[in-house]
């Protein structure tokens, strides 16, 4: 096998010794990609390429062959970096894979049921923007009509946010109760989170509970991006503020709640920043195009409104969106 | 970011878009004075045309370790969206912070 790429690569040399033509040096590209699958290192190369010219031109002076044995010792460390680089790229795609197997444990574990709830289309749509998702979206129901919903963002992104958000979820799985105050909810929570993460760590959170036997939705917010309520009757757009500190800043933190009636026609669009603080080459994406978008398909079931604002939004950033992206819209019925 | 301090006031001017890419650094520069005890650190954000939750958080850590040594930190020169984005996280209730126009406090 040696002997075959010593063989190969002498009548390469040989060709381009008498010719010099560009498809001489095309051979020579060609050949040392060969070697680099095969992993031959710099050293060997040269080792190979003095042999050749010592078999061809045997009667130049010594010096040339001193020379070549420098240039030798002198690539031993290239060839221990490519070596490296080798490695590197191994253990790159071993953490792909974890990255995989762990953006699926996230998706089953964080896994909640939209709740069917009597005069209220649900349209729901959570999509990360690296493999792992920082933001998320909490349902519990009973029969009596009863759901509550939490939409909640982690600041920052990727493995961290999503250990995180696990804790969210385990502190809402604790609470398991579908008739919970927002305030109350919010406050549980802020413990939770406070006692356990680091100090650059914060969730925001907004917590719905909606009664479908009086079609009115109380809401609280943990520093979350306010929802928006669309009135159809007079076709306009207003933002649900509720104060309320971040959670996992301060354990004294305390928070408001508020309660909306919704009448038949209107939409009620709880978000996460990564809607609306899209950007492109023009400046920020307003809020005003967000509700335009809302607009034009207030007619359309829910999931075709959430589907439609994400689609559009991604076509503005040029199929790009920089952070993970939520979006869920009731629609009374 | 330009960061100065005497006689236990760190004065800072912080300029560009603060996002993911960038809050390490800001993060990094920000803690080597977080331990120091009653720091009084004025930020000027003036000149940031953009700052996202990462950017935030990196205020927000600042804030914890400085108060907690018995310092205090403001923030000045918040344009309108960074006025909103504390607002929005109730930040604005606990830090000190005076935006663009609402000088002279």
């Amino acid at each position: 096998m040696v002997q075959k790429i010593d063989s190969q690569y002498k009548e390469i040399l040989r060709q381009y010794m008498q010719r010099q033509s560009e498809q001489n040096l095309y051979d020579g590209q060609n050949f040392s990609r060969q070697l680099i699958a095969e992993n031959t290192s710099p050293e060997e190369v040269i080792s190979m390429h003095k042999a050749a010219m010592q078999e061809m031109y045997e009667d130049l002076p010594d010096v040339v062959w001193h020379s070549f044995d420098l240039l030798i010792e002198m690539m031993i460390s290239y060839g221990l970096a490519l070596q490296e680089r080798e490695s590197l790229l191994q253990r790159q795609e071993e953490l792909r894979v974890e990255m995989d197997l762990a953006a699926n444990v996230q998706e089953t574990l964080l896994k909640t049921t939209t709740p069917s709830l009597e005069g209220l289309d649900i349209g729901l749509l959570s999509i990360p923007a690296r493999k792992m998702n920082g933001d998320y979206v909490y349902f519990v129901s009973d029969q009596e009509g009863h759901a509550g919903i939490a939409v909640a963002d982690v600041i920052g992104k990727g493995l961290p946010a999503a250990l995180c958000m696990s804790m969210v979820k385990f502190g809402m799985d604790s609470l398991n109760n579908s008739r919970a105050r927002p305030k109350d909810v919010l406050d549980v929570i802020n413990r939770v989170v406070e006692k356990s993460i680091d100090d650059s760590m914060f969730v925001s959170m907004f917590y719905g509970s909606y009664n479908a036997g009086e079609a009115t939705m109380t809401y609280g917010s943990a520093g979350h991006e306010p929802a928006i309520l669309y009135r159809a009757k007079s076709e306009t757009f207003s933002e649900l503020n509720s104060k309320g500190l971040l959670l996992g800043v301060s354990p004294a933190a305390k928070y408001e709640e508020h309660t909306v009636h919704l009448e038949q026609g209107d939409l009620l669009i709880m978000m996460t920043d990564g809607v609306t603080e899209g950007r492109n080459e023009e400046g920020f994406i307003e809020r005003e195009v967000i509700f335009e978008l809302i607009h034009q398909m207030k007619d359309e079931p829910a999931q075709v409104i959430v589907r439609h604002v994400y689609d559009e939004l991604v076509r503005m950033q040029n199929a790009e969106l920089s952070d993970d992206f939520t979006l869920v819209i009731y629609k009374k019925v | 970011m330009e960061l100065e301090e005497s006689n236990n006031v760190l004065t800072g001017i912080v300029r560009g878009e603060i996002d993911a890419h960038t809050a390490p650094v800001l993060r990094e520069k920000l803690e080597t004075y977080q331990n120091e005890k009653n720091l009084e650190a004025v930020l000027d954000l003036s000149d940031v045309n953009y700052m996202d939750s990462t950017g935030l958080g990196v205020f927000v850590a600042f804030y914890k370790s400085i108060n907690s040594n018995g310092g205090h930190v403001k923030l000045k020169g918040l344009s309108a969206r960074l006025k909103r984005l504390f607002d929005i996280t109730g930040l604005g209730d606990i830090m000190d912070i005076e935006a663009v126009g609402k000088g002279g406090k």
